[in-house]
């Protein structure tokens, strides 16, 4: 029933609602672990969207790189901060059910929505006409970008190169 | 050509894009203004995936893991940089520094 009216377009709709209203709870949390979950969502939420416009490889990436490694990082350094002198202590008293079900409720919907492009065929053979595969990209990319991803590599050296200076304590001779 | 017609697409970067602006814009706590640089970045690599599966170019990939290198690195040099904020002002507030003599 509901199947029969799934197609890319209203999934592509739904996932796109869903990053909208987790990037706006990203944005008006009080608490900081709060609107890193909400985060996570809007992530994955824009993961679906990548992989319903034909792009599985993009899709893959936004959720190991994006979704892994950097909300990771983020998770770490609230980890580093102690959040004494937070805004943590503002917010409410924690309420039970009601921290996590908001992202539990949109982290749901989109499973929904990816399990009904896998179940109906008609969406499958619509997006495998239309997908760009991972070999184009690499094709490209050790080509004609060739010069952009050595820009890139020394990009993340910096980043981590800065990322060890600043982050070093004053006792190991970390001075800005 | 895709389902989804590119108007939508570039509608839906719209939207994520302004709301990761108003977040930077706004709240004075750091780490959120991290957080909202980060929801526009996603937004441009919306608006580039868009854009490549229309056109059926992997361009647009391309552009979008360049994104993700650039979103890494800026995220690493952020962090440290606040994880420095906090150890100097004991607070994440943006307005400490103002406090910073050169």
């Amino acid at each position: 029933m509901i199947v029969r009216f799934a197609s890319i377009e209203s999934l592509f709709y739904l996932a796109a609602l869903i990053a909208i209203i987790a990037s706006l709870k990203v944005v008006t949390q009080k608490n900081t672990v709060h609107a890193l979950l909400y985060l996570v969502v809007s992530l994955l939420a824009v993961a679906v969207c990548f992989y319903l416009m034909g792009a599985p490889f993009a899709a893959g990436l936004e959720v190991i790189v994006y979704a892994g490694a950097i909300l990771v990082l983020f998770v770490f350094a609230i980890m580093m901060f102690g959040l004494k002198n937070d805004e943590t202590k503002y917010a409410p008293q924690s309420k039970g059910l009601t921290i996590w079900l908001g992202p539990c409720v949109l982290a749901v919907l989109l499973l929904v929505a990816l399990l009904f492009s896998f179940d109906s065929a008609d969406i499958q053979q619509q997006l495998n006409a239309t997908v760009i595969s991972s070999k184009e990209v690499g094709i490209l990319l050790y080509g004609p970008y060739l010069l952009a991803v050595e820009i890139a590599s020394f990009l993340l050296l910096a980043g981590l190169v800065a990322g060890y200076h600043y982050a070093k304590p004053d006792a190991q001779g970390g001075h800005l | 050509m895709t389902a989804i017609p590119l108007e939508h697409v570039l509608i839906l970067a719209c939207i994520l894009f302004t709301i990761g602006f108003f977040g930077v814009i706004v709240r004075k706590n750091t780490l959120f203004m991290l957080m909202s640089l980060e929801v526009m970045l996603n937004a441009v690599g919306v608006a580039f995936i868009g854009a490549g599966s229309v056109w059926q170019q992997a361009d647009g990939q391309v552009m979008f893991i360049l994104i993700l290198t650039l979103a890494a690195a800026e995220v690493a040099v952020g962090l440290a940089l606040l994880i420095r904020l906090q150890q100097r002002f004991k607070s994440l507030d943006i307005d400490c520094l103002s406090q910073l003599k050169g």
